[in-house]
């Protein structure tokens, strides 16, 4: 007898009793169910005929425009040699990953961290070669030690030559294992909120730190729970009873001997989260922890041995590394996660079929009902726009770091203003647009083989870290008042906003849902609603403030207005950069073409989406409004066509993806099957079954 | 009775693996059974509570067993069934489960491909599952724990299809639990949420029940293999209609839930200042904060009254159906289908809203808010997926539509629709009738509503129309128009929504409550604008100035209900055990609570991990 299904039969499933001639019989009789083979591709062969045809009628070249999402052909080819190097070697495996405890998932991240020194060694890769991007890329950040990083990149912009002589070899070799510890049980993104005290002793010639209160635990940073040696920590500096406010302190807070934690520290795992289960998430407590006086970061300033506090040097160019930081994360936490669900999602839609659209067919591809394709192919669109702004903040922010290793600081507010506000928007639409593809696929996007939960939940911090996005939404606000401000009264303001000082035309001119097709109209429609959201919110805080309402008081009242206005800005400035990247397209192997409806399908959801922001004083009519819903409707039909050769383009591996519903053959439900054979719900003995379920169903209640 | 009875405790689910977890769930429903026997429980919404207590509004693994194996039982059973089946069932020797659903196919039901094929010679239906595809899949409760299953299957006998219809099929050896000869079954594997459920999958090869498994109470084979239909289908719009109902219930308790924590957590954190020099705020003294949150809270009161709207009006009708009076039970079954998926949708857009709002610690599981969102959000797919179900009521939409159109009357909640016919006399567009609203009055906002639903469903209505004179096929004109048609929908669900809210103020007989559920009602309706400005501007329903002053009145509505909103989630009522959620406690002790917490998570067991000695010690002699 079989335990508890841990194998079942092999046996040919037998044809139907009326024998179809449609697709899914043949699919089946390729499936030989045996689930003793644990390799993720053992029975399965051949590409399931309804995603095959989707490719062969591509009205482009998916491996031209690979080539161009990566930069050039030769990227390309690097990528892929870096994701087969890694992808052979089965310690970066994550077939498991969907069955492993929050104990086991950490373990195997600290596994992977390890090996992957030992890899880079072997293939001659570097930290700070090309090769890295695709590395972390390809291991979807499922490792350790990310904080480690973080914990060196802050010593190298922040810490002394000394202090980067002596911390950075240390951390190199990996004598040392460093976090980053900002965050408070209490406090997040308003940094001088922050508790933690550093009170200098002039006697011991040291710092003493202290967690003052509850509200104080350093709180969330990575690696710290259980891996972490030391920690840069932010901590309010005390001298001679003075406070000069938050400044990083190196600790060590755990034994180099056995890794215990240091006297008066304590340190811990902050408990499950909704995702980053690999990740040891942790809480720290200082009690008059001492470090000497050289362990505060002194780039920028230094407490001298008698307590003179002196500050030299210009902090800008900090603040512009952790401001970068908001645009670094884009490409890797959101943008490439809404591919992969686009993947998985579009690839599931071709497969799955459901109901019939006329009676006596088939049951049709879900893909072909409209509602499906207005759910999938915008957030599609979407991944491109992302991809390309991507690509120009990238541009952006090296020219404005040119600029300032020539102590040039002009561009400075402009790229605050422009991290805020991309980093809300993209995160925001990213994550938003992950949750529509899990449930686009329903029920089976509900099962952790699906992928989907996983890059939803990760993808989802990531509205939080590195600034709230209300908070940042409102940061870009800040700086767009100021401009609009500005233009009013005629003074110069930055490149991206000169738009503000356009005049107001007159109405929309578009009379034919086709003029919608063309940029100059959508383009024009943008930057009148986002003129209009603007310029309305600076005349009611003006009012408001005239009318003598204290000036935060009003800020406060306007914050709602004024967040909407930061959103259209952004959402502006995507679409203008959309259309900007299709022109600058050739049209080799029909590249253009498919990008330029990507661009417009982009640009009229978003009308379509806001109707009433366009309507609002009327420079849409209702009946462009309409117009726009019926060339947007169009569009997803044209795109249908391109979907998962759009998809494709996007070039996962079936690793990578690692999902039941998005492999590249489309064998959906064979693997579906195979892989819950490998849950250890079924490969373990029932234990609810001997001790409650038995008693129960043999009615002996009373004996539990 | 349940929430100190120290059978019940455990450690937080949140440090549990999935198979502790069931294990738990399994031990708690065992208890719990035997505890009803004892204290003779027996009334089903007695039984609802005591349930909802014991796994704290959790998925358990006899939900199945107890609300469809043996209602399925009692309804669908003949005499000599229940007979054999039902005592059996009701003592827990035999647990079942509902086998519908199958890999490749959900809400098409007629696509199911699970064949029952009569065999007269022995009197035997034989099972089979003849392709990957038609492997029963997501059933909860028949990976691990039943070993009987009633399944659905295209029912073949002497030659021909007969269509669905269900079977008793055990599935398990009593007495060793074992799967039977020709039975494979087992659990599909970690979900995002449901991790206490041992959701399974089941595969029949030349599996044979006797004839009399069969449920004939209506359709039946007989011993020759004759097949004798059933009387009427409509009945089971009663089940379905019922169950819908229960799902915008939960809709509105989910986002309670959600709310109270999030209110509750937003009253205890401080966060940046506000004032230059002052202590750092509560964050629910944010514009923004106050935004996101506060139309969520009107928003599960307004479902908590649609909800109970739905159970009373099912309640009044079944009655009538008894009777053979199915009159009204169509316009429910559309209406109902509509609100699950309009209820559903928001509370899930609403209560990761609420985690958001939460910063960083709604991320973390302590806060409960991860728990509630991935146990609710498999209802927008469940019974009937969202879109689906939209385009149900949009099927009901038309068709009264065109019955106004031929010029026939409509009743119930789709009477609006009358008044098109009475503008069409006049050649303009229903949208220029001029609606004047007044945005401080719930009745003339309903107005604003019905006005706009008219224009939407007479917009979808017509292009439709224009679709279908442009293609012969009609089913590709409907695909065609989806998307409109799901507009309609909602408009009109948003709709009632609002109405419903708005009669319920008059029924309030308490001026001071009164008075806050109106300003809770305006700020729903009135938000519902805001977000949909398009379509009242578009329809002319609302000039520009009337939108600006809704954006206004949305926000003085917020700072008036500001000191209210704590007030108004503690009226929910929940238990803290209920709630499972450190940042929504009662008490508001968050911080002390979080790290008391936390101390108890698995990888805090030891103070040095093991990976320490596997790994970074290793690691670090040998770089």
């Amino acid at each position: 007898m079989l335990g508890t299904a841990a194998k079942p039969q092999t046996h040919q499933p037998r044809s139907r009793p009326k024998d179809a001639q449609d697709k899914s019989s043949s699919a089946s009789r390729m499936a030989l169910l045996d689930s003793s083979k644990h390799s993720q591709d053992s029975v399965l062969s051949g590409v399931n005929p309804d995603l095959a045809s989707e490719r062969l009628t591509a009205s482009f070249s998916v491996e031209e425009l690979t080539a161009r999402l990566d930069g050039g052909a030769e990227h390309t080819r690097m990528r892929r040699a870096v994701v087969e190097a890694i992808e052979k070697d089965p310690v970066f495996s994550r077939e498991n990953q969907y069955f492993q405890s929050q104990n086991e998932r950490y373990e195997a991240a600290v596994k992977r961290a390890v090996y992957l020194q030992k890899k880079m060694r072997e293939m001659g890769w570097t930290e700070n070669g090309p090769e890295v991007k695709y590395i972390y890329r390809c291991l979807s950040g499922d490792i350790a030690f990310s904080l480690h990083r973080i914990f060196m990149r802050s010593i190298s912009v922040l810490g002394s030559d000394k202090q980067v002589a002596k911390w950075i070899p240390l951390a190199t070799e990996y004598q040392i294992i460093g976090t980053y510890a900002q965050t408070e049980l209490g406090h997040g993104t308003y940094l001088q909120g922050l508790e933690t005290t550093a009170v200098f002793d002039i006697a011991s010639q040291e710092f003493i730190l202290n967690t003052p209160k509850i509200s104080a635990v350093k709180w969330w940073p990575g690696d710290m729970g259980r891996s972490a040696t030391h920690t840069v920590v932010f901590a309010q500096l005390y001298v001679h009873g003075k406070c000069y406010g938050v400044h990083p302190f190196i600790v060590q807070i755990r034994s180099l001997r056995d890794h215990s934690p240091c006297p008066g520290v304590t340190v811990g795992d902050i408990g499950p989260k909704m995702n980053f289960e690999h990740n040891d998430n942790g809480y720290l407590m200082l009690q008059n922890v001492r470090v000497p006086r050289e362990n505060m970061l002194s780039k920028f300033c230094e407490v001298q041995p008698d307590g003179t506090y002196v500050r030299w040097g210009s902090q800008k160019i900090n603040y512009f590394t952790m401001t970068t930081v908001r645009i670094s994360i884009l490409s890797e936490e959101v943008i490439l996660p809404l591919m992969k669900a686009c993947t998985i999602a579009i690839r599931y839609s071709a497969v799955r079929r459901q109901s019939k659209l006329k009676p006596g067919e088939q049951e049709a591809k879900i893909l072909d009902y409209q509602t499906q394709q207005q759910k999938l192919l915008p957030q599609l669109a979407a991944a491109y726009a992302f991809h390309f702004i991507n690509i120009y903040l990238h541009e952006l922010f090296n020219r404005g770091y040119q600029e300032i290793q020539g102590r040039n600081f002009d561009s400075l507010p402009e790229l605050h203003a422009f991290s805020s506000g991309f980093k809300a928007i993209v995160t925001q639409y990213c994550t938003s647009g992950l949750e529509i593809c899990l449930r686009a696929c329903g029920g089976h996007g509900y099962s952790q083989l699906s992928g989907l939960p996983s890059l939803y939940t990760r993808a989802l911090a990531s509205c939080i870290y590195e600034g709230e996005n209300t908070v940042l939404f409102l940061q870009t606000a800040r700086f767009l008042i100021k401009c609009f401000m500005a233009a009013s009264a005629g003074q110069p303001i930055p490149p991206s906003v000169t738009y503000l000082s356009s005049m107001k035309p007159r109405n929309c001119p578009a009379k034919d849902k086709l003029d919608f097709l063309s940029p100059d109209i959508y383009l024009k429609a943008y930057e009148q609603t986002a003129i209009r959201l603007l310029s309305s919110s600076a005349a009611k805080l003006q009012h408001l403030i005239q009318s003598g309402v204290e000036k935060h008081e009003a800020w406060n009242q306007c914050t709602v207005q004024l967040v909407k206005a930061a959103k259209a800005h952004c959402h502006y400035i995507t679409v203008k950069n959309f259309v900007e990247t299709v022109e600058k397209l050739d049209n080799k192997a029909g590249i253009q073409k498919i990008m330029k409806h990507l661009c417009d399908l982009f640009a009229l959801h978003g009308i379509f989406s806001n109707a009433g922001d366009f309507l609002y004083d009327g420079y849409l009519s209702g009946a462009q409004i309409d117009l726009v819903t019926a060339s947007y409707l169009d569009l997803l039909a044209v795109i249908r066509k391109d979907a998962v050769p759009l998809v494709d383009a996007f070039d996962f591996t079936d690793k990578s993806l690692n999902s039941a519903l998005g492999s590249y053959d489309g064998q959906v439900y064979q693997r579906l099957y195979e892989w819950a054979q490998k849950s250890p719900t079924n490969q373990q003995v029932n234990p609810a079954y001997g001790k409650y379920l038995k008693p129960l169903l043999q009615n002996k209640l009373s004996k539990l | 009775l349940v929430i100190n009875d120290p059978d019940f405790q455990h450690e937080d689910l949140n440090f549990l693996s999935r198979s502790q977890r069931y294990e738990q769930a399994i031990r708690k429903s065992s208890l719990m059974v035997l505890k009803l026997r004892e204290h003779g429980i027996a009334d089903p919404d007695e039984i609802y509570w005591f349930k909802s207590f014991v796994h704290r509004g959790r998925p358990e693994p006899l939900d199945l067993h107890l609300g469809m194996f043996l209602p399925t039982l009692l309804t669908q059973a003949t005499p000599e069934q229940q007979d054999r089946f039902f005592m059996p069932a009701w003592n827990l020797e035999i647990i079942g489960t509902y086998a519908q659903t199958e890999m490749g196919h959900g809400t098409h039901l007629r696509g199911l491909e699970t064949t029952a094929t009569y065999d007269p010679a022995t009197q035997e239906f034989i099972l089979n599952s003849p392709t990957v595809t038609s492997i029963k899949w997501w059933p909860g409760g028949l990976g691990k724990t039943s070993n009987h299953a009633i399944v659905l299957a295209q029912l073949y006998t002497q030659g021909q299809c007969k269509g669905l219809h269900a079977f008793i099929v055990p599935i398990r050896q009593l007495g060793t639990h074992e799967p039977l000869p020709g039975i494979t079954v087992g659990d599909i594997g970690p979900k995002f949420g449901y991790d206490e459920m041992d959701n399974g999958y089941l595969k029949m090869d030349n599996f044979r029940i006797p004839r009399e498994n069969m449920l004939m109470k209506y359709a039946q084979v007989e011993p020759d293999g004759t097949y004798v239909k059933p009387l009427n289908d409509k009945l089971t719009y009663g089940t379905m209609v019922f169950i819908r109902s229960i799902i915008v219930g939960d809709s509105a308790r989910s986002l309670s839930r959600a709310c109270t924590i999030a209110i509750r957590y937003s009253a205890v954190r401080h966060q940046s200042e506000l004032k230059a020099g002052e202590p750092e705020p509560q964050i629910l003294d944010y514009q923004t904060q106050q935004y996101k949150l506060f139309p969520l809270l009107a928003a599960a009161y307004a479902f908590h009254f649609v909800g109970a709207y739905i159970k009373d009006t099912y309640r009044r009708i079944s009655g009538d159906i008894i009777e053979g009076d199915l009159s009204e039970l169509p316009e429910l079954h559309a209406l109902t289908a509509g609100l699950k998926a309009f209820t559903s949708w928001a509370a899930n857009a609403g209560i990761e809203e609420c985690r958001m709002a939460c910063g960083g610690h709604g991320y973390s599981r302590c806060s409960g808010l991860p728990d509630i969102y991935v146990t609710f959000t498999p209802s927008c797919t469940y019974e009937g997926e969202n879109t689906v179900m939209m385009l149900q009521t949009a099927r009901f939409l038309v068709k009264s539509y065109t019955q106004v159109s031929s010029g026939q009357r409509v009743t119930g909640m789709v009477s609006y629709l009358n008044d098109l016919s009475r503008q069409r006399i006049q050649p303009q567009h229903v949208a220029a009738r001029p609606v004047t609203v007044r945005i401080n009055d719930p009745v003339s906002l309903v107005e604003a509503y019905k006005a706009r639903a008219a224009r939407l469903v007479e917009a979808a209505a017509k292009n439709l129309q224009a679709e279908l004179n442009h293609r012969k096929s009609k089913e590709d004109a409907w695909n065609r128009t989806s998307v409109d048609l799901v507009r309609a929908s909602e408009a009109h669900c948003h709709y009632v929504i609002v109405k419903l809210f708005t009669a319920k103020l008059s029924e309030i007989s308490n001026a001071a409550v009164r008075a806050v559920m109106t300003e809770l009602c305006l700020l729903y309706a009135l938000y519902g604008i805001s977000k949909n400005t398009g379509d009242f501007l578009q329809a002319g329903i609302l000039t520009d100035t009337q939108v600006n002053q809704v954006n206004q009145h949305v926000k003085e509505l917020l700072a008036i209900i500001r000191p209210n909103a704590v007030a108004l989630v503690d009226s929910f009522d929940f238990h803290d055990v209920h709630l499972g959620s450190v940042l929504g406690r009662y008490d508001g002790n968050v911080y002390e609570n979080m790290f008391e917490w936390a101390k108890k998570s698995p990888l805090n067991k030891t103070e040095v991990h093991e990976s320490f000695h596997k790994h970074l010690k290793p690691m670090q002699a040998k770089l």
